[in-house]
């Protein structure tokens, strides 16, 4: 596995992953998806109820305005994930390659 | 309370009765104890940083909704995707880890209902769609020959499968009748997941484009592991 960047191939595919964010996110459909369509359409939307905490509600920093907050609170998700689940699988992968030995 | 606009797009709290919303929590806990030991089984140390890409790029792709209608957008949701890269399992975690993070952080589906979510979006589509790939891959004669129409068709049934999954959810909880949720949901939720198929197949095509090898290595895990 080691054309291109080699090792490092992990790297690239989290920087699409920001790329995505940066340069995707704030140009989202700003419409409502398909449940919640529905659910405004059906006349359940107001059934919803709101969260008891509030952190990064809505992919924004709270007091950041405009396509920044989304960007920032997107990145952080991006970052957050890709640590979790390479911890995850750290701790999962516990078989070895075969004839690493280990 | 209404609903956040934009970005909010999985199921929030109040949509869900609690017995439905305890009864999906148990179905998923039951999911993800099989995914973990699963995943213990058969992961080996190449597939760890494709578990942290993955999941950072279905997070991320979550967020950019497209339009679908003039007042209704729809997003990725990513589990075939995550299956093929990394077996029905990893990927089920890897799922369930991005829903989880977006109903914690960022308030994105509610929390009682957060079993429900990970289970409509994370487990269902993930797990038969995954099947439905590996049915697809065996009638075109292999994965060489049959993974993009496989990816395709897998991941459009993914998000049919999930949006049934919600409905029937919704239904038993009072909050809509089945007559009327059904087609509407479903419906949508067909034409979404046509883009879903081409995302996940554009994924996929880039990835056998830059770095092959890493359409393999489900495969070579499943084999060292049979």
């Amino acid at each position: 596995m080691k054309r291109g960047m080699g090792r490092w191939w992990w790297a690239v595919g989290l920087a699409l992953a920001a790329l995505v964010v940066i340069v995707l996110a704030p140009l989202a459909s700003p419409d409502p998806d398909g449940l919640e369509r529905v659910a405004i359409d059906q006349g359940f939307a107001s059934q919803a109820q709101g969260h008891p905490f509030q952190i990064l509600s809505d992919y924004t920093i709270p007091g950041i305005e405009g396509p920044v907050s989304t960007i920032l609170a997107g990145l952080i998700g991006v970052g957050l994930l890709f640590a979790v689940l390479w911890l995850l699988g750290r701790t999962l992968a516990r078989r070895q390659r075969p004839g690493t030995g280990r | 309370m209404p609903l956040d606009d934009g970005m909010g797009l999985h199921t929030p709290d109040g949509f869900l009765t609690p017995a439905v919303s305890i009864v999906m929590w148990i179905a998923v806990a039951l999911a993800i104890a099989v995914a973990v030991r699963n995943t213990n089984r058969t992961l080996d140390d190449r597939a760890v940083p494709l578990m942290g890409v993955t999941a950072a790029f279905i997070f991320a792709a979550q967020m950019v909704n497209f339009p679908i209608f003039p007042g209704t957008s729809g997003h990725l949701l990513g589990g075939v995707l995550a299956a093929i890269l990394l077996g029905p399992w990893a990927g089920s975690l890897v799922m369930a880890s991005v829903v989880a993070v977006q109903g914690l952080l960022f308030q994105d589906g509610g929390l009682l209902v957060m079993g429900a979510n990970i289970f409509n979006m994370g487990i269902v589509g993930t797990l038969g769609g995954y099947a439905l790939y590996r049915a697809v891959v065996h009638v075109m004669g292999g994965e060489a020959r049959g993974r993009y129409v496989g990816a395709g068709i897998a991941a459009w049934a993914a998000v049919v499968a999930g949006a049934t999954a919600i409905t029937i959810e919704l239904v038993v909880s009072g909050s809509t009748s089945l007559v009327v949720a059904l087609p509407v949901i479903v419906g949508l939720h067909a034409l979404i997941g046509l883009g879903e198929a081409a995302i996940t197949v554009a994924a996929l095509a880039f990835i056998g484009n830059v770095r092959a090898e890493l359409l393999d290595l489900r495969d070579s895990m499943g084999r060292q592991s049979a």
